[in-house]
């Protein structure tokens, strides 16, 4: 209330939840033609109609230290361009569709880590839980010769189960987090080697599941198109559905204007990608990797936004004393988000395991952990819990990709690599950090 | 008093509870029938907030009895107690400052539609709610970490109201709130009663206690010390179930003023203590 105070000027946007974007108390006008509300704070400050509004509102809250994905996306903009000055293949087709072959596998398991994160937790074990998952779909599907869908089945059960263990742990019996799953780092990647017994590796078939994961393309060049059309349709479907809800609610509700304008940046991103994956030489279509990745985020951002589950997940996160006093179970809560946080990881390591080209006892070792959290922090999910989404998997995973192609376009050597990486990582945090600070001074945290 | 049944909503019999080496509370009793205001007053670790999470689920009893409407029940958690119809305004709010005011209001007791969160109508019920509580707060759809102390403090309120419970804990409700503030959560409670909600109202502030309690239920070092009909009993007799009336601070002080001569013995004697 204090920043409200301090700037009373009108024309000033109102405040706006960031989850659901919608403009908070309607205009005075708006508002008696729907229902005489007597309460309306005199001191609450209106967002202007049309595009202005939009763009103050905009502003207010960078300068409030909401800065949401706006890094991220600026970020991306000078990888690109520094990128493509050095070496104009880095987004060309094969460059481009690398980048999100590789950003699935370990995207997918960053998934996992959001809802960890938002938890105001952390999963230390997801390389291992990977390794694990991927291991034990080869000893079965390669060397018992089960069933590949069955198979693929009990890798994800069995990060599902190790994940639920962690969470046992974790919330039944109170050791924390950290150790409970650095403890599972060790003992999970001791059990994938021993799994993998003396060769240590057992290499992908060609043509099973696995195999396709990272290496199908639908090179159909109406699959790129399709899926980018399907997504802009649903996107600006969903935008006016909402409104149109609020409407007849009498809610104050987005304006035309401002869908039409999500949904043009939505639209234009989306086919620029679809064009580059089809189009330039070298294209070979939608990679399938990119689809299920796609499909992860949605579904998971879907639990994480529109489902109690996922207010719940957000509300421990932000105060597992008021969750517990307003009944919501949190120990099951807690479970279930490090059982997830396994299952995807477990299938993050098929993806892995697909890219390599079989399981092996390093899968899931080295970066992996660090690439996994990095992303989610870089995409800009908060490390202290409770403020995150499911889509800084997406932008996280990208920025780290992107750089790695870039640099390995390049020539550059791995360990420059590692270093460019973690600095990135820490100017991320060092984002978060301080926008949390600014938020707290501009009274929004 | 109003309305008031004969078989209480809420029964406690022989309540106890302890912390390890702390006997917090010992055989409390305490009765609320529907459409009356209990205060439940005294000093501060006499066991109110104590007795209030026992009810609230948040702490299971030890020994005795909780009847709800006549018949025994159990409250080992949060949900047992909402399930009854116990809603409970905690004195640190327990409100969770990353979500927005329809979050908290709604939380634990969301509306769906299927599995998915129903937004829209959460929304709309949350603003007449606070509408008809005029509750001024900027947006419904601010986190709850920008808004002020006392906003905070009516956001509680109306949420223990969202699922028409049948009874209200309110944990000093008023301590954090201006002129205006009070005044409007004691018409609240008022309302509340007219409604046929029995409440439990916490506070230390004599004058809110006396303007709205049909009964004053007195709380002494986690035992009961006398239950009080507010309109028969005076300001003093109160202080002095709460304090513990033979010797304390008031009479210390009523006698020392008196003659200041026996004052200084007794003085004497309680340092010597």
């Amino acid at each position: 209330m204090s920043d409200l105070t301090k700037t009373p000027e009108p024309g000033t946007p109102a405040e706006q939840s960031a989850a659901t974007k919608a403009p908070a108390g309607a205009a005075p006008a708006a508002e008696q033609s729907a229902a005489p509300l007597p309460a309306v704070d005199p001191r609450l400050l209106v967002r202007e109609e049309g595009l202005k509004g939009y763009w103050t509102e905009f502003t207010r809250k960078v300068r409030g230290g909401e800065l949401g994905s706006l890094p991220v996306f600026i970020g991306l903009i000078v990888i690109a361009i520094v990128f493509q000055l050095q070496n104009d293949k880095f987004l060309s087709a094969s460059s481009v569709a690398n980048i999100a072959v590789y950003s699935a596998g370990l995207g997918i398991m960053a998934v996992g880590i959001v809802f960890v994160l938002i938890l105001g937790e952390i999963d230390l074990s997801v390389g291992s839980v990977a390794g694990v998952g991927a291991a034990v779909w080869a000893v079965l599907n390669v060397s018992n010769g089960m069933n590949d869908w069955l198979a693929v089945a009990i890798a994800l059960l069995s990060g599902l189960a190790l994940g639920l263990l962690h969470g046992v742990f974790f919330a039944k019996i109170g050791v924390p987090a950290f150790v409970v799953t650095l403890a599972g780092f060790l003992g999970w990647s001791g059990l994938q080697i021993w799994m993998l017994g003396s060769e240590g590796s057992i290499n992908t078939p060609s043509g099973g599941i696995v195999e396709n994961l990272t290496g199908y393309y639908f090179e159909d060049k109406a699959a790129a198109y399709g899926l980018a059309l399907v997504a802009v349709l649903g996107y600006a479907a969903s935008l006016l559905l909402d409104a149109k809800r609020r409407k007849a609610a009498s809610l104050p509700s987005r304006p035309t204007s401002e869908i039409v304008l999500r949904t043009a940046v939505v639209a234009v991103f989306c086919f620029v990608v679809a064009y580059v994956l089809n189009e330039p030489e070298g294209a070979r279509g939608l990679p399938l990797a990119l689809v299920l990745f796609l499909a992860v985020l949605v579904v998971a951002d879907f639990v994480a936004r529109r489902t109690t589950f996922g207010r719940q997940v957000f509300a421990v996160g932000g105060s597992a004393e008021a969750a517990r006093r307003a009944g919501i179970n949190v120990d099951r809560v807690r479970i279930i988000v490090f059982g997830l946080s396994g299952m995807l990881a477990a299938f993050g390591g098929l993806f892995v395991a697909s890219l390599s080209g079989g399981a092996t006892k390093n899968l899931g070792s080295g970066n992996t952990l660090m690439l996994v959290i990095a992303a989610a922090v870089i995409g800009g999910t908060s490390l202290f819990g409770g403020r995150g989404k499911v889509w800084s998997a997406l932008l996280g995973m990208i920025v780290i990709q992107s750089i790695q192609q870039g640099l390995n376009l390049l020539g550059m050597a791995s360990e420059i690599q590692y270093m460019i990486t973690g600095a990135v990582l820490l100017a991320a945090v060092v984002i978060d950090s301080v926008s949390r600070r600014t938020q707290k001074t501009a009274g929004r945290a | 008093m109003i309305h008031v049944s004969a078989t209480p909503v809420l029964a406690l019999r022989g309540v106890s509870k302890r912390f390890g080496a702390v006997q917090a509370l010992t055989d409390v009793d305490l009765e609320i029938h529907a459409g009356e205001v209990v205060a439940l007053v005294g000093d501060n670790g006499a066991g109110k907030s104590t007795l209030v999470k026992t009810i609230a689920g948040v702490h299971p009893i030890d020994d005795g009895t909780i009847e709800w409407e006549g018949r025994a029940v159990r409250i080992n958690r949060p949900n047992d107690a909402q399930t009854l119809g116990i809603a409970t305004v905690y004195q640190d709010l327990a409100l969770c400052d990353n979500l927005d005011v329809v979050a908290n209001l709604f939380l634990g007791s969301e509306i769906t539609s299927g599995s998915v969160l129903n937004e829209i109508a959460m929304e709309k019920r949350a603003k007449e709610l606070l509408d008809t509580l005029s509750i001024r707060i900027p947006s419904v759809r601010i986190p709850v970490a920008s808004l002020s102390g006392g906003q905070r403090q009516v956001v509680a309120i109306a949420r223990a109201l969202i699922g028409d419970p049948k009874i209200v804990i309110l944990d000093e409700p008023t301590a954090a709130l201006g002129v205006e503030q009070t005044a409007q959560v004691l018409d609240l409670v008022e309302r509340l009663r007219e409604r046929g909600h029995g409440v439990i109202l916490i506070s230390h502030n004599m004058a809110d206690v006396r303007a709205v309690a049909d009964k004053v239920a007195v709380l002494r070092l986690g035992r009961n010390n006398g239950v009080f009909p507010v309109k028969d009993t005076s300001h003093e007799e109160i202080i002095a179930a709460i304090t513990g009336a033979t010797d304390n601070a008031v009479t210390r002080r009523q006698a020392r003023t008196a003659t200041p001569a026996g004052a200084t013995a007794t003085v004497t004697k309680e340092d010597a203590k």
